[in-house]
C-alpha cells in the first residue's frame, strides 16, 4: 500500500501542472461524493455504516433535532416533547409535513415506526439505538406517547439521531427491502436513483418543510459513489471526477493540500481512541491485576507527541473514556496521565518486573498509532507484540479474555450521550475487560436516572474511578479529513455527518 | 475421444465439487459470520439472534449440504449483506466483468500476435528486444501500480479518460489496458516461440522452395500452425480474468462481479463470495476441460495418454 500512496502522492504533484478543474457542478449545482464503504440498505435500520448514516439524515428526519453546534435539542417531526414520567413520553408532533411519495405525516407513522423497529423479531441491525422502546400509541392525530422499557434518559438524543420515521402505508406496504429499494422519507433530499452497491442519486426535495431546524436545501442534485478504493478517490478529486470525500488520511491530506483546485479541513471525530487493560481475575496478563502495571503502562506512552505527530490537525489529548460533548462526560475527577518513562520503569520494578515482560497487543485500525504505542513500551521495558486484525476478530478475541491489551476505538455511533460509550467498554458487558463492580454500578446509575444532576454525578465519579484504577489509558478522539473541490462550501462537525443540506458552491 | 471426454468431464467435476468444499471450510473458518453480521457495537445477544436466524448454529457439514443442494438447483441463496438474491447481484454484475475480459483479451493478443510473430522473424533485433521489454514489463509490474500509473497519467494529467466508474466505453479503455498488459507476456513468448518452430520446419521450406510470397508462407502456413496452442492458453486466458479482476474492478471501481467479490470478503457475505467463487471455478474448469477437449481432437496422441 506504501506503492499506491506513494503513486497519489505523486499524482498530487502532477495535478498541480493541471489545468483547473471543469466548474460544471457549481453550474448544475449539484456535488459528487465519494465514499469507501456500502450500504447494505438504505433504510437506516437496516445498516450499520456510517455512509448509511449520511444518507439517512438527509432522506428522513428524526422527532427531535440535536444543533451540532450548540447541542441543544430543538423540535423537527415533533414540536415538543415532555416526561411524564421515567418511562413515559409524551411528543407533539408537527403538521403540514408531507412524505417524498405525498403521504401526510401524522401520528400514525411514528406509531407504526417505533413499533415496528422494536420489536426485535423485525432485526433491526443495531438494537442498541432502539431496544430501550416498549411501544409507542397514538394519543390523537399529532400527539404519540412512547412507553419505554426502563427509565432511559439518553432516549431523547436517540430519537434526535438514528431513529427515522417512516410513511406507515407505504412502509407497512413494502418493508425494508422495498424502502431499500424505493426509498420514501420527509427529508430534505429524495433518492431518485439507487444502482445496488454502486452509487446513490439525491434530489432536492422542493416541498421540504420549511419549520424544519434542518436549514432548505441549496444543491439540487448530490450524487454519492461508492469507490472502495481510497487512492482511486483522490485520482478522481484531482481529476475533477468527484467534489467531496472523507477519511483522507493524514500523509495524502497534507499532499492534497497543495493543489490549488482543492480544499482540505480537517475535524475532530467523536470515535475516541483508548488502550485497554485487561485487569481480570482471570486476565491472560496476571501482571496486569497490579495496579502498579497499569500505571507504569499509562506513564510510558507520550500521549501530547502522538497527538501532535500522528493523530492530526485539530486534535487533543483525552483524560477521560469518552467525548467531551456527549452529555455526562467529564474529566473533572479523571486525572491526567503524564508521559515520564522513569516512572513507569520504577512502578514496574516495585510491581516486581525490572526488566518488564512480554505482551500482545491487539489493534485493528490506526496501525502507526499502535506501532508508536509499542515503541514508547519497548522504552519502558514492555515487549508488546503487534497482533493486527479486522475488528470483528479483535472483538473475538477481546470476548474470549484472550486480549490483555486492546487498542480501541468507539464512535458511539455519534449518540451525543455517555451512555453511547463508556459504558459499553467499562458497565459489565462482553467488552468490559475489567469489571469493577463500583464503576458498572455507577454508569447504570448514570444510564438510567432521570435526573441530569444525578447522571452527570455518577458519570463523573464512574470516569474518575476509571482513571484512578488505571483500568485503560484514554488516548485522544480521532481527527479526519475532508477534501472538496475549491468552491464548496461547507462545515465539518465531530459526528463526521456532511451536511450536504447546508452546503452550496461560492 | 467419447471415454477419454467422459473421463475428462469427471475430473473436471471432481475438481468443481473439491474447490467448493474447501472454499466453503476455508470462508467459515476465517471468521465468524454472526459476528461480522451483527456489525460493530452489537451485544451478545445480537450475535446469537444473527447466528440462530441464518442457521450459522449448525454443524459445517450440514451447511454445506444444504448450499451445495440449493446451488445445484440454481438457488445461490440470500446476501447477507444486501439481503436480496445471489443469483440477481452476479447477474446485474457479470456483464462488465466479461465485457472487461473479452476486451482485455482482444487487446493481449492484438499486442502479442504481431509482435510474437516479428520477433520470430526477426531474432535477436531491435523488435525481439522490445517484445522482451514488453514482456517482462507486464509480469514484473504489480497490475495495481500500473493501473494506478495510467490514472495519474491519462486521466489525472491528461483528462482523456475516466478515473473510475462503468456506465460508459471509455470506462472499460483503462482497466482493460491494465489486465491486458498482465497476460500480454505469456502469448508474445507462446507466438513467437511456436513461429520459431514452424519457420523452421520442412513444410515452410517447402512452401518456401514452391516460390510463393513470403507474406503466404508466414500467415498461411507458419502461423497457422503457431496458433493452435495459443487458441488453448486464451481459453484459459479468458477464466483467469473472469477472476483475476478483482483488484482491478476494485481500484476503478468497475460494478463487476469482481468487484462485488471484494465487497462480499469485506462484508463477510458468505453467500455472495461462495457463489462467485463456485462461478468463476466452474467457469474455469469448463474452459480448461474444452481446451482439453480440442486439443485431444486435434492429436490424437493426447487421448491415449
Amino acid at each position: 500500500m506504501r506503492a499506491l500512496s506513494w503513486i497519489a502522492t505523486c499524482g498530487a504533484t502532477l495535478a498541480l501542472a493541471a489545468s483547473a478543474p471543469a466548474l460544471a457542478q457549481k453550474g448544475a449545482n449539484s456535488a459528487r461524493f465519494g465514499y469507501d464503504q456500502v450500504a447494505e440498505n438504505i433504510d437506516p435500520f437496516f445498516n450499520n455504516v456510517r455512509i448509511g448514516v449520511i444518507i439517512g439524515q438527509h432522506v428522513w428526519d428524526t422527532l427531535i433535532y440535536r444543533d451540532p453546534t450548540t447541542n441543544e435539542y430543538k423540535g423537527q417531526l415533533a414540536t415538543s416533547w415532555k416526561w411524564t414520567d421515567p418511562t413515559t413520553l409524551d411528543l407533539e408532533l408537527r403538521q403540514g409535513v408531507k412524505f417524498h411519495n405525498g403521504e401526510a405525516f401524522d401520528a400514525d407513522d411514528v406509531v407504526y415506526t417505533l413499533n415496528f423497529v422494536a420489536k426485535a423479531e423485525n432485526k433491526v441491525v443495531t438494537q442498541s439505538n432502539v431496544n430501550w422502546i416498549a411501544s409507542a400509541e397514538k394519543l390523537d392525530t399529532f400527539k404519540v406517547r412512547v412507553k419505554l422499557k426502563a427509565p432511559f434518559p439518553a432516549a431523547v438524543e436517540y430519537l434526535s439521531g438514528p431513529v427515522v420515521i417512516h410513511p406507515n402505508e407505504y412502509y407497512a406496504k413494502v418493508g425494508p427491502a422495498g424502502m431499500n429499494a424505493a426509498p420514501v422519507g420527509t427529508g430534505p433530499y429524495k433518492v431518485v436513483e439507487h444502482a445496488l452497491g454502486k452509487s446513490v442519486r439525491l434530489q432536492r426535495n422542493p416541498d421540504y418543510f420549511k419549520d424544519s431546524p434542518k436549514p432548505q436545501p441549496k444543491l439540487e442534485r448530490v450524487d454519492i459513489r461508492f469507490i472502495p478504493d481510497r487512492q482511486t478517490q483522490m485520482a478522481e478529486m484531482l481529476a475533477g471526477g468527484l467534489d467531496f470525500i472523507m477519511n483522507v488520511a493524514p500523509d495524502q491530506a497534507a499532499q492534497l493540500k497543495t493543489v490549488p483546485h482543492l480544499e482540505v479541513k480537517a475535524g475532530e471525530t467523536m470515535r475516541i481512541v483508548f488502550l485497554n487493560l485487561n485487569s481480570l481475575p482471570d486476565s491472560p496478563l496476571p501482571a496486569l491485576r497490579d495496579i502498579r502495571v497499569r500505571q507504569a503502562i499509562a506513564h510510558a506512552i507520550d500521549r501530547k507527541t502522538m497527538v501532535k505527530e500522528l493523530v492530526g490537525e485539530g486534535a487533543r489529548v483525552l483524560n477521560a473514556m469518552c467525548y467531551p460533548s456527549q452529555f455526562g462526560c467529564s474529566d473533572e475527577k479523571a486525572k491526567p496521565l503524564d508521559y515520564d518513562p522513569a516512572k513507569a520503569k520504577k512502578l514496574l520494578a516495585e510491581a516486581g518486573y525490572p526488566n518488564g515482560f512480554e505482551v500482545d497487543l491487539f489493534a485493528y485500525r490506526e496501525r502507526p498509532q499502535s506501532e508508536a504505542m509499542i515503541n514508547y513500551l519497548r522504552a519502558a521495558g514492555i515487549t508488546a507484540n503487534l497482533r493486527f486484525m479486522q475488528y470483528a476478530a479483535m472483538r473475538d478475541q477481546v470476548r474470549a479474555n484472550k486480549a490483555a491489551m486492546a487498542h480501541q476505538t468507539w464512535g458511539s455511533f455519534s449518540v451525543n450521550d455517555t451512555s453511547a460509550s463508556t459504558p459499553v467498554y467499562f458497565g459489565g458487558g462482553p467488552d468490559d475487560i475489567n469489571k469493577d463492580p463500583e464503576v458498572i454500578a455507577l454508569l447504570k446509575t448514570g444510564d438510567t436516572s432521570v435526573d441530569p444532576a444525578a447522571r452527570k454525578k455518577a458519570y463523573a465519579d464512574a470516569l474518575g474511578l476509571i482513571s484512578e484504577r488505571a483500568m485503560g489509558v484514554p488516548l485522544y478522539a480521532l481527527v479526519t479529513y475532508y477534501v472538496n473541490a475549491k468552491g464548496l462550501d461547507y462545515r465539518a462537525y465531530a459526528d463526521e455527518l456532511p451536511r450536504f443540506w447546508e452546503m452550496s458552491w461560492k | 475421444m467419447l471415454a477419454y471426454a467422459l473421463k475428462r468431464l469427471g475430473l473436471a467435476l471432481l475438481v468443481a465439487l473439491a474447490v467448493s468444499a474447501a472454499s466453503f471450510v476455508l470462508l467459515r473458518i476465517s471468521g465468524d459470520v454472526a459476528l461480522a453480521i451483527a456489525g460493530e457495537g452489537a451485544r451478545a445477544e445480537d450475535v446469537d439472534l444473527v447466528r440462530r436466524t441464518y442457521g450459522l448454529d449448525r454443524p459445517l457439514i450440514v451447511q454445506y449440504g444444504e448450499w451445495l443442494a440449493r446451488t445445484l438447483t440454481g438457488d445461490f441463496g440470500q446476501s447477507l449483506y444486501f439481503k436480496t438474491s445471489v443469483a440477481g447481484l452476479i447477474g446485474d454484475k457479470i456483464g462488465a466483468t466479461v465485457i472487461l475480459a473479452f476486451a482485455s483479451l482482444t487487446l493481449a493478443l492484438a499486442v502479442a500476435l504481431p509482435l510474437g510473430v516479428l520477433s520470430a522473424l526477426f531474432p535477436n533485433t531491435w523488435i525481439d528486444r522490445l517484445s522482451l521489454t514488453i514482456a517482462v514489463l507486464g509480469q514484473a509490474l504489480p497490475n495495481f501500480f500500473f493501473a494506478l500509473a495510467l490514472v495519474m497519467v491519462f486521466s489525472v494529467k491528461l483528462r482523456w479518460l475516466p478515473v473510475s466508474g462503468s456506465d460508459t466505453w471509455a470506462h472499460f479503455v483503462l482497466p482493460a489496458i491494465s489486465l491486458g498488459l498482465y497476460i500480454t507476456p505469456p502469448f508474445m513468448r507462446l507466438i513467437r516461440a511456436g513461429m520459431i518452430e514452424a519457420l523452421a520446419s520442412d513444410y515452410v521450406r517447402t512452401a518456401r522452395a514452391k516460390g510463393l510470397s513470403p507474406l503466404s508462407v508466414v500467415v498461411k502456413h507458419a502461423m497457422r500452425n503457431a496458433l493452435a496452442p495459443v487458441v488453448a492458453l486464451a481459453g484459459v486466458q479468458f477464466g483467469f480474468l473472469l477472476g483475476g479482476s478483482i483488484v482491478i474492478e476494485t481500484i476503478f471501481a468497475l460494478d463487476g462481479l469482481g468487484y462485488l467479490a471484494y465487497e462480499s470478503i469485506t462484508h463477510k457475505d458468505f453467500p455472495v463470495t461462495q457463489a462467485v467463487l463456485m462461478i468463476l471455478s466452474v467457469v474455469y474448469v469448463l474452459l480448461t476441460l474444452a481446451t482439453d477437449l480440442v486439443n485431444a481432437w486435434l492429436d490424437p496422441r493426447l487421448r491415449t495418454g
